[in-house]
């Protein structure tokens, strides 16, 4: 989706400003969304897109106006609402008050957390031959979907250079939606400076993506 | 308003803000339907806080500093190469080292989210989340770098990583000079975080820290 989630190339938000010896949590209850958001994604509510999804389809003011972990505190209770693991009533009342819906992978508990602290994985066997190879020359499609997409604007309708292939990975645009991981080729794609922003830019900056098989057509 | 604030900077725990009773009354729905423990929620911080953290990068940078073999594996294959050293966390799939060059600097940047290999460096910080880097890095990445004070030759190449899918990123920046027959341990210590991020280079041998 063009959400303000997309925000490469965009200007107008100032300065980048690091802080000296960060916290890893500015408030205790940060600790405890990233802890649900972990533990419910491990249970099987929801895979790392959906989360992202939920994420991106906040209102743009709320996006922007929101701390971090605000962001994943909402879009964890919107998805988990959605999805029925939690009602209205549950949050209304600040307790369970509707009946528990199964997950996939059961309760969340001790013996799991290990597990979550490496990464999923997200390579798939190839489900047929990578269209495209290293040094090839390819145009990210100019496609707008509505729904959730790893592709950004800013690389839209440009032409790069393709670098090396990842193997075949979960597809995000299908698998937030729950329609499935149809795995798909993933490309590292180079685009030159002055392709994405124009003969004004600065000619020594090379930006790249991963894209995934759908994003790319042959030039 | 103001009177929030002023309690905000009190500390004064005894009013929660909304966002504190919303998320403890999620927490609270979570583990009374039997989706959660709780004490399995307090590991997951104690594990995010305690084990995880650019130390584990580092060591990595510094052996690859340190042995050359190390290096060519680890550019080949970072995932499998970092696997190889039992000392550091273990890593999932699909990382990927990027070295820097006296003609080349790489940075990485999630625009779209915050992607960020929490592996190797720990949870990002702040500004790598936020809108000024995420949207900035891709269009002048030299004005970013600038922020950190941190300015590159003009003629040096700078190639910024969008962390757009699930392969990660970790820079592997150069080694500084004077640090000739340095152990390994020696090494770590120079290596910063935002030097694996390439918003930073590592510390020079002998300079404050």
């Amino acid at each position: 989706m063009n959400g303000v989630h997309d925000m490469g190339g965009m200007d107008g938000f100032g300065k980048v400003e690091p802080e000296p010896n960060e916290p890893m949590f500015h408030e205790e209850w940060e600790s405890r969304v990233l802890a649900m958001v972990r533990a419910m994604g491990a249970a099987g509510a929801f895979n790392i897109d959906a989360s992202r999804f939920y994420r991106e389809t906040l209102p743009p003011q709320v996006y922007l106006s929101s701390s971090y972990y605000k962001k994943w505190f909402l879009g964890l209770e919107a998805l988990l609402l959605d999805k029925g693991y939690i009602s209205k009533d549950d949050v209304a009342s600040g307790h369970a008050v509707a009946p528990a819906k199964p997950l996939k992978h059961g309760k969340f508990s001790m013996p799991d957390v290990e597990r979550i602290m490496v990464r999923g994985k997200f390579g798939r066997p190839a489900p047929a031959a990578a269209k495209f190879k290293a040094g090839d020359r390819v145009r990210a499609k100019n496609i707008h979907p509505a729904t959730h997409t790893r592709l950004p604007r800013y690389v839209r309708g440009h032409v790069g250079v393709v670098e090396r292939d990842h193997g075949c990975h979960v597809f995000p645009d299908t698998v937030a939606n729950d329609a499935g991981e149809h795995p798909q080729w993933l490309y590292t794609v180079v685009f030159d400076g002055r392709e994405l922003w124009g003969p004004d830019s600065d000619p020594t900056i090379k930006v790249s993506i991963d894209a995934f098989e759908p994003y790319l057509e042959a030039v | 308003m103001s009177e929030h604030d002023h309690h905000h900077h009190d500390h004064d725990h005894s009013e929660l803000s909304e966002t504190e009773l919303r998320v403890r009354a999620l927490e609270s729905i979570l583990t009374e339907k039997g989706y959660v423990e709780a004490a399995a929620l307090d590991a997951i911080v104690q594990a995010y806080e305690t084990k995880i953290g650019p130390h584990n990068g580092a060591r990595v940078v510094a052996k690859a500093w340190s042995d050359p073999a190390f290096k060519q594996a680890l550019l080949e294959d970072a995932t499998k190469a970092v696997g190889t050293l039992g000392h550091v966390s273990r890593v999932g799939d699909h990382l990927v080292a990027i070295e820097n060059t006296p003609g080349r600097h790489n940075m990485v940047v999630c625009t779209l989210c915050s992607c960020y290999p929490w592996e190797m460096l720990g949870l990002p910080p702040v500004w790598y989340k936020a809108s000024p880097y995420r949207s900035r890095a891709v269009k002048d990445p030299r004005g970013v770098l600038a922020d950190f004070g941190v300015s590159l030759p003009k003629e040096t190449e700078i190639r910024v990583w969008d962390s757009t899918a699930e392969t990660r990123f970790l820079v592997l920046p150069m080694r500084p000079a004077g640090t000739e027959g340095w152990s390994e341990e020696q090494l770590a210590d120079l290596v910063t975080r935002d030097s694996m991020i390439g918003t930073g280079f590592p510390k020079t041998p002998g300079a404050p820290s």
